[in-house]
């Protein structure tokens, strides 16, 4: 049988905050891009850990729409870097300010 | 004949139409000769017109017509449609013939001014006005017509705009007006709420007259004043008069016709229009009269002192309309109207004959500068002569006959007054003689250095026959005018003629034969003494006569000093507080004040849009973080 | 009502089982942590690899085996290969200045805030009684996964049989959404056509015509 629910609910946890620290403190697009997958496998161990836990499929039918959804994100997101590179020459998000107020 | 009234204003409407469309490429003069032939059509139409009511029995003199709907709003029906009675037919005879002398005469006194056209544009527009306001058949239409001759006579007066003086003189004329208007309509408003119609007689009702009985006591006084209110700013009486001197920046025509004849005595016509509501208050009549008696006596003491040959006609006039109003508040509506009429021949005629002055002498109007006119411009003396001894009241001229009738009227109600008015005679004979003896005897002073260090003038040259006709009729109008109503057959003239309009509200008391006779005499006299003195003050060729010229006269009683201080000074202040003060501290101070706060909440919030991704992730990172505890602590305290 | 302890097990673990955590959890964190730090992209591609194996283990572990080898196949596969892809496509090799940041204020404030809510997840994990109204949604994982050869695994079947029946709407619309992701791709990623470039050609030729028009 496997641990009990919390030791993967905590890993989960900390995948994401290690995710989201990335997401904040990263500048390369790519990497940013990278952290937001992290973010989403936390997600995903968390509704795989409920399902096993409630014993309802649900939760892994989600993860399912959840993998197809960041496909879906990481083509659009790519092909956004891809022709911002063209126009600007970076992947930097830094660079990309021109919304300051 | 009287089916056609409705053609009268409809033919100078034509003309200014016609003006407005074509007249700069008509130009000078046959523009002027269009005006002169629409208002001639509408003096033929007047003309038909009148032949038409003599041949009704008297006591069916009068015909209403109702021609459309000009709205229609709840219980509020104003129709468009005309009232001809003895009293208007009266009123439309003397304003459309002295409008077509007087058009004729502008032909060529106008002649090569750059605005030309524009000027018979306006005149044609002021005669339908004036029509308007006389036929119509309801207060609201006449209230159109009052407004139009008021801002003809706006135009007019500020003709010449181009120089500030004509400028502010015409606004003067228009915000004195303005302040009778706001009368006018109260009164229109008062009279339509207690009676339910704006129609002076027919219609559901039978219109105003029809439903006096609901404007008694309080009401109806206070309805009376108010229209008072009217007649004393269209009317220039006291407290509203100040603006008719000014007037006089506007062309002699403009002067002879709108400020003498015909637009200020609309504030009579329209008393004696709604004779039967002023005969339900005696204290409105009384208010009425005093006002009219002392405004004869201050202006006719005032125009003793002017320089301005106009000038001294424009207080004249000031004064004899308050004979007027002298009359109509002692109820002898008839004798108002009869001096009205003679006054429109011989006040337009001094006018004309004036401007026939200034035109030869290149538009001096200074008496002081004047003199000796006889030798050079016979007509103009010889006509200005009949006019003086009519306005003067030397038998057997219109003025002798008319002022008699007012003050035989006046002698029988207020004793007082009656003295005031004789008083009046007296110095209308003197400044009138003094006008006389200043420009047409005497020395002449034209070829002088003037007071003030002019050029002299060149010589004057008498005017052109279109000017000359013109003379030559009103004084033969003024001569004979008073033939209208020769006391002796009262009943079969005039005022048998307007007796019906009047019934039931004219003071209907004559004196017997042998005191009138006494006060026909006692006006002579007064007149002779008051031609006499002015001869013996003024025959010699010293023309500077300070001591009978007061400070106190020149400067018009000081009213327009007074107004200054009372109204004037005050109101700029105000103005001057609020443009500095309330404008620039308290509503530039509010809209900036948002504006500062606007931008300072701006400037401040401006730094959360760094526009860098990562910080906008932040924020939801610190979203998160605060969602988490608030989570945790729901759980820790429940 | 169902109330779950979700840290005292019902059973106690089994030795297998709680090294194949461990070991997984280190391979996640150090891939995370790998992602997070790695100066170069490709680095961190590669960490990214190793967290995304080491959540597939756990997918396993926990008896969601087609959820693992999906994970396997198109993070792995697809998603991290695109993200090299496109590295390479770009050409962005350069090193990033880790240490330097730029944005005063965002590194401490993104650390505390994390920090917050990791500490609040243990915190609720540790001291709560997790409650929750959940019903069952769909229907209980049933039985143990047959291994035997031939029968489809009970797991695959069911998750097979729910997205086709009560996730069918679902399903239809993220085809719908990979569809408009891959046009979206495709047109972002385009390069001016041929026919915009022949067309700037000939206006620049008309241009130059005309000028030569006006000279002589």
């Amino acid at each position: 049988m496997s641990l009990s629910a919390g030791w993967y609910l905590g890993l989960a946890a900390l995948v994401f905050s290690i995710g989201a620290i990335g997401l904040l403190v990263r500048r390369n697009v790519l990497i940013m891009f990278m952290c937001i997958e992290l973010m989403l496998n936390a997600a995903n161990l968390t509704f795989v850990t409920f399902a096993r836990v409630l014993n309802d499929i649900g939760g892994q039918a989600i993860v399912f729409f959840v993998l197809v959804v960041a496909a879906a994100e990481v083509v659009v997101g790519l092909g956004i870097v891809v022709t911002n590179f063209r126009r600007r020459s970076t992947t930097v998000a830094d660079d990309l300010h021109s919304l300051k107020g | 004949m009287l089916h056609v009234a409705y053609l009268m204003p409809l033919f100078p409407l034509a003309g200014f139409l016609v003006l407005v469309a074509a007249g700069r490429r008509i130009g000078d003069p046959v523009a002027g000769w269009i005006g002169t032939l629409a208002v001639a059509a509408a003096f033929v139409v007047a003309c038909l017109t009148l032949g038409g009511l003599l041949n009704q029995p008297d006591a069916h003199r009068l015909f209403v017509h109702d021609y459309f709907t000009w709205f229609h709003v709840g219980g509020l029906n104003v129709p468009v449609g005309i009232l001809v009675d003895p009293l208007s037919v009266t009123m439309v005879m003397f304003i459309t013939g002295v409008s077509m002398v007087i058009h004729l005469y502008s032909i060529a006194y106008m002649k090569g001014d750059p605005d030309y056209p524009k000027f018979f544009i306006y005149m044609n527009l002021f005669v339908f006005s004036m029509l308007v306001l006389v036929l119509a058949n309801n207060l609201l239409l006449t209230f159109v017509g009052w407004e139009g001759v008021g801002v003809c006579s706006y135009w007019l007066v500020s003709f010449w705009f181009h120089r500030d003086s004509a400028a502010s003189a015409g606004k003067k004329a228009f915000i004195y007006n303005r302040i009778g208007d706001a009368g006018f309509l109260l009164a229109i408003f008062l009279i339509f709420e207690k009676t339910g119609t704006v129609q002076y007689t027919g219609g559901p009702g039978g219109g105003i007259f029809g439903q006096l009985h609901h404007l008694g006591g309080g009401t109806g006084t206070a309805a009376v004043l108010l229209l008072f209110l009217a007649a004393t700013g269209k009317s220039a009486q006291i407290p509203l008069f100040n603006w008719l001197p000014d007037a006089m920046e506007g062309p002699t025509p403009v002067s002879a016709l709108i400020h003498a004849a015909t637009m200020v005595t609309a504030g009579v016509y329209l008393l004696c229009r709604m004779n039967h509501l002023l005969a339900l208050t005696h204290a409105g009549m009384e208010v009425i009269a005093i006002i009219g008696g002392v405004t004869a006596f201050v202006a006719a003491t005032i125009a003793c002192a002017q320089q301005d040959i106009k000038k001294v006609l424009a207080f004249s006039t000031i004064s004899q309309i308050g004979y007027m109003i002298l009359a109509v508040g002692s109820g002898a509506y008839v004798a108002a109207i009869f001096l009205m009429v003679s006054h429109a021949f011989f006040k337009g005629l001094l006018f004309l004959g004036a401007g026939s002055a200034i035109h030869g002498l290149d538009n001096e109007q200074d008496l002081k500068r004047m003199g000796a006119l006889r030798k050079t411009m016979q007509w103009t003396t010889i006509t200005f002569t009949v006019g003086w001894l009519a306005i003067a009241g030397i038998p057997p001229l219109a003025g002798f006959w008319s002022k008699g009738d007012v003050l035989d009227n006046v002698y029988s109600h207020y004793k007082v007054l009656w003295f005031l008015g004789l008083i009046t005679a007296v110095l209308t004979a003197y400044y009138m003689t003094r006008l006389q003896v200043l420009a047409f005897g005497g020395e002449p002073r034209w070829d002088k250095i003037g007071p003030h260090g002019e050029p002299p003038l060149h010589a004057p040259h008498e005017s052109p026959w279109v000017m000359r006709l013109p003379l030559v009729i009103l004084a033969v109008a003024a001569f004979f005018g008073g033939l209208l109503d020769l006391p002796w057959i009262h009943h079969d003239s005039f005022e048998g003629w307007l007796g019906p309009v009047f019934a039931g509200s004219l003071y209907n008391d004559h004196l017997h034969a042998g005191g009138e006779w006494a006060l026909a005499l006692t006006d002579l006299a007064a007149a002779l003494i008051g031609v006499i003195v002015g001869f013996a003050l003024w025959r010699g060729a010293q023309v500077d006569k300070p001591q009978l010229e007061p400070q106190f006269l020149q400067r018009v009683w000081y009213w327009d000093d007074f107004y200054d201080a009372l109204i004037g000074r005050p109101s700029q202040k105000l103005a001057t507080f609020c443009a500095w003060v309330v404008d620039v501290r308290i509503i530039d101070g509010a809209v900036n004040g948002m504006a500062s706060v606007v931008r300072a909440t701006g400037s401040a919030t401006r730094k959360l849009q760094s526009g860098y991704v990562r910080n906008y992730a932040l924020g939801i990172a610190v979203g998160m973080a605060a969602l988490i505890v608030f989570l945790l602590s729901r759980t820790w305290w429940s | 009502m169902l109330h779950l302890s979700l840290v005292v097990a019902s059973t106690r673990p089994t030795w297998p089982d709680i090294l194949v955590f461990a070991a997984s959890a280190a391979v996640i964190v150090v891939g995370a942590l790998g992602v997070v730090t790695s100066r170069h992209p490709v680095h961190a591609a590669l960490s990214l690899v190793m967290t995304l194996f080491g959540v597939a283990v756990l997918f396993i572990e926990q008896d969601a085996d087609f959820l693992a080898a999906v994970q396997i196949i198109v993070y792995a596969g697809a998603i991290v290969v695109l993200f090299l892809f496109v590295i390479m496509f770009l050409g962005v090799d350069r090193r990033e200045d880790v240490e330097v940041e730029p944005l005063g204020g965002q590194r401490p404030l993104a650390f505390v805030m994390l920090a917050i809510t990791l500490a609040g997840v243990i915190a609720m994990l540790a001291t709560a009684h997790w409650v929750t109204g959940a019903h069952q949604v769909v229907g209980p994982i049933q039985g143990p996964i047959t291994k035997s050869a031939g029968a489809p695994s009970g797991e695959v079947a069911q998750l097979g049989k729910q997205l086709f029946t009560t996730y069918l709407f679902a399903f239809e619309a993220t085809a719908a959404l990979l569809v408009i992701a891959v046009v979206g791709a495709v047109v972002l990623a385009r390069r001016p056509g041929l026919s915009e470039k022949a067309d700037r050609a000939e206006q620049a030729e008309r241009a130059e015509r005309s000028g030569q028009g006006v000279a002589s």
